[in-house]
C-alpha cells in the first residue's frame, strides 16, 4: 500500500472540508475521485502533498514515496521571467537523464526554450504532466488535468496515462470531471462530496443512488449532467 | 581609506543595494511590495524601543520587524484580509514609533536620520553590520535559490517535492527583516522598499530567466547608489532620496525603451 488515509477530517476555520475520509492506494492503480465542485476533492490532494494541515485523522505516506502531483492550474505572475526548462529543471536532478520522456510528453523540443507564461492552457498542462513525470513517481496526483483540453486532447491524455501506468506500474489518483473517460479507464471510482458518498468498481459506483443522486442517471453516455442535490442524506453526519 | 566619510558611504550604499536587489526580486514575483513596506515601517517601533532601553537599533529592528511579519503571517485568513491587517500592522507600528520616541527625553533625536537615512554618518562599525547583514542575505537566498522559487512558483508543487514552503516563506521574512535594519542608515525606513522593488523592476523588461534578472536588479541598485551619493554630494541633496531617484531613473529608462523596442 502506498498511500493510506485513515479517518481524515479537515476544517477551513468552523467549516468541515472533508470528514470521515478512508481512502488506501496501492501500486499500479488508477483510482478516480469525482464530485461536484466545493466537495473537497482538491483539499484532499492538499492534504496529501502537506499544504492542508489534517483537523484529525492520519495521512501515512512512505516517506520516500516518490510523488509526482500536476496541479489543476498554475498562475506564474508576469513579473517571473522563466523558460519551461528552467522551470522542469527546478529541483530535479534527473532533469538530464529524462529528456527524451520529456520530450515526449511535451510533443517538441522547441516547447523547451518558450516562457511559461507564454504558453497555452494545453501546453502549460502537457509541461506541468512532464514534471511531474521526470522523477519517475510511485504516486500520481492529477488535478483535473484536462483542463483546457479539447475532445482528442483528452482522449489522447488519458492514452498517455494507461501507458504510463502500464511502463512504471505508477499508481494515479486523479480527480477528473470527464465521467464518461473516467468511467471507462479506472480501477476505482470514489464519489466525494465533503465525504464519500460512494465507492467501488465503475460499473457499481455508476449504478449506486448515491452516484445517481450527484449526476443525474444519464452517466453512460458521453453527456453526463452536473447536478448536486444538496438534500440528499447520508448515514454520516456531514455539517454543512 | 575607511576614514574618508564618502568612501564609507559608498560602500554602505552598495552593500545594502547588493542584498536588497535579488531579494526584491523575490518581493516582486510574490507581490509582496506591501508586505515589504509593512515591514519596514515596523522598524521605527524597533528603533523607539531600542532608543528607550537603550540597546542595538539593529537588534530592535529585526525583532519588531520579524514579529509583525509572523503575526501578520498567522493571522492571515483567519479574518482581514492580508493588505488590510499589513495597512493596519505597518502604519500603527510607525505611528507608535515615532509617538514613543517623542516621550524619551535628554538626548535629541533627529527623527530624518531614521526616517529616510544618513547615509553619510555611517561609521566603521555600522559597515561592518551591513555588511555581515548583506553576507547573511547573500548566503541564505544563494543556499535556498531553487527551493525559494519554487515555492514562489507554486507552494503546492514545492510540498509535492518534499520542501516546506512555511520554512522557505520564513527565509523571505527572515531576510526582509535584516535588510530592513541594515537599510536604516542608508535611505531609513520609509525608503528601504524602493530599494528592493525598483530596481526588480526595472530589471525585468530585460530579464528572461529569474537569475539574469536578480543579477541585473543588483547592478542597477549598484549603479543606483554610487551615482545617486554622488548627486547628492554635488547637488547637496539628502542621500538616501538621490539613491531612490536615480533608480527611478533607471526604471523610467527601461520601460520607455520597452515600450519602443517592442513595436
Amino acid at each position: 500500500m502506498l498511500i493510506k488515509i485513515s479517518n481524515l477530517e479537515v476544517k477551513y476555520g468552523s467549516k468541515f472540508v472533508l470528514k470521515n475520509m478512508n481512502l488506501s492506494l496501492n501500486a499500479g492503480e488508477i483510482v478516480t475521485i469525482v464530485g461536484p465542485n466545493g466537495s473537497g476533492k482538491t483539499t484532499l490532494f492538499k492534504a496529501i502533498i502537506g499544504t492542508v494541515p489534517l483537523s484529525k485523522g492520519t495521512i501515512e505516506i512512505n516517506p520516500n514515496l516518490r510523488i509526482g502531483y500536476v496541479p489543476q492550474q498554475l498562475k506564474i505572475d508576469q513579473t517571473l521571467p522563466i523558460t519551461v526548462e528552467r522551470f522542469l529543471k527546478l529541483s530535479n536532478i534527473n532533469f538530464e537523464k529524462s529528456l527524451d520522456k520529456t520530450e515526449l510528453i511535451l510533443g517538441s523540443k522547441d516547447l523547451l526554450d518558450v516562457q511559461i507564461n507564454s504558453l497555452s492552457g494545453g501546453e502549460m498542462q502537457r509541461v506541468l504532466l512532464a514534471r511531474a513525470l521526470i522523477n519517475d513517481p510511485q504516486v500520481l496526483l492529477l488535478d483535473e488535468a484536462t483542463r483546457g483540453l479539447d475532445q482528442p486532447g483528452v482522449a489522447a491524455f488519458y492514452r498517455k496515462i494507461e501507458n504510463i501506468r502500464k511502463s512504471t506500474n505508477c499508481a494515479i489518483l486523479m480527480i477528473s470531471h470527464d465521467l464518461h473517460v473516467v468511467m471507462s479507464s479506472s480501477d476505482r471510482v470514489i464519489c466525494v462530496n465533503g465525504h464519500i458518498c460512494c465507492q467501488g468498481t465503475p460499473e457499481i459506483v455508476a449504478t449506486s443512488p448515491e452516484y445517481q443522486a450527484l449526476f443525474g442517471g444519464d452517466v453512460d453516455g458521453t453527456f453526463a449532467l452536473y447536478r448536486h442535490h444538496h438534500d440528499h442524506k447520508h448515514d454520516s453526519k456531514l455539517e454543512r | 581609506m575607511l576614514d574618508d566619510f564618502m568612501t564609507r558611504a559608498t560602500l554602505a550604499g552598495i552593500g545594502v543595494s547588493l542584498a536588497a536587489a535579488p531579494l526584491g526580486c523575490f518581493v516582486v514575483w510574490r507581490r509582496m511590495a506591501y508586505f515589504g513596506e509593512a515591514t519596514a515601517h515596523a522598524a521605527m517601533l524597533g528603533i523607539a524601543i531600542s532608543l528607550t532601553f537603550e540597546f542595538s537599533i539593529l537588534a530592535g529592528a529585526i525583532l519588531v520587524s520579524l514579529i509583525m511579519a509572523s503575526s501578520v503571517t498567522i493571522l492571515e485568513g483567519r479574518s482581514l484580509f492580508l493588505d488590510t491587517l499589513l495597512g493596519v500592522a505597518g502604519h500603527s507600528s510607525i505611528a507608535a514609533g515615532l509617538v514613543i520616541v517623542s516621550f524619551i527625553s535628554g538626548i535629541r533625536i533627529d527623527l530624518m536620520a531614521y526616517l529616510i537615512g544618513d547615509i553619510l554618518a555611517v561609521s566603521n562599525m555600522d559597515l561592518l553590520m551591513i555588511w555581515i547583514g548583506v553576507l547573511i542575505i547573500f548566503s541564505l537566498i544563494i543556499w535556498r535559490w531553487s527551493p525559494l522559487l519554487l515555492v514562489t512558483l507554486s507552494e503546492d508543487l514545492a510540498s509535492a517535492n518534499g520542501y516546506n514552503p512555511k520554512k522557505e516563506n520564513f527565509i523571505i521574512t527572515l531576510s526582509l527583516a535584516i535588510v530592513v535594519a541594515v537599510g536604516i542608515k542608508v535611505v531609513g525606513v520609509l525608503l528601504i522598499i524602493a530599494l528592493l522593488i525598483i530596481p526588480a523592476a526595472s530589471a525585468r523588461s530585460v530579464a528572461s530567466s529569474p537569475e539574469s534578472m536578480g543579477i541585473i536588479a543588483s547592478l542597477i541598485g549598484v549603479l543606483s547608489s554610487i551615482l545617486g551619493l554622488n548627486a547628492a554630494y554635488l547637488f547637496d541633496t539628502p542621500t538616501g532620496p538621490s539613491i531612490v531617484c536615480v533608480s527611478s531613473l533607471f526604471f523610467l529608462i527601461f520601460m520607455t525603451a520597452n515600450v519602443f523596442l517592442k513595436k
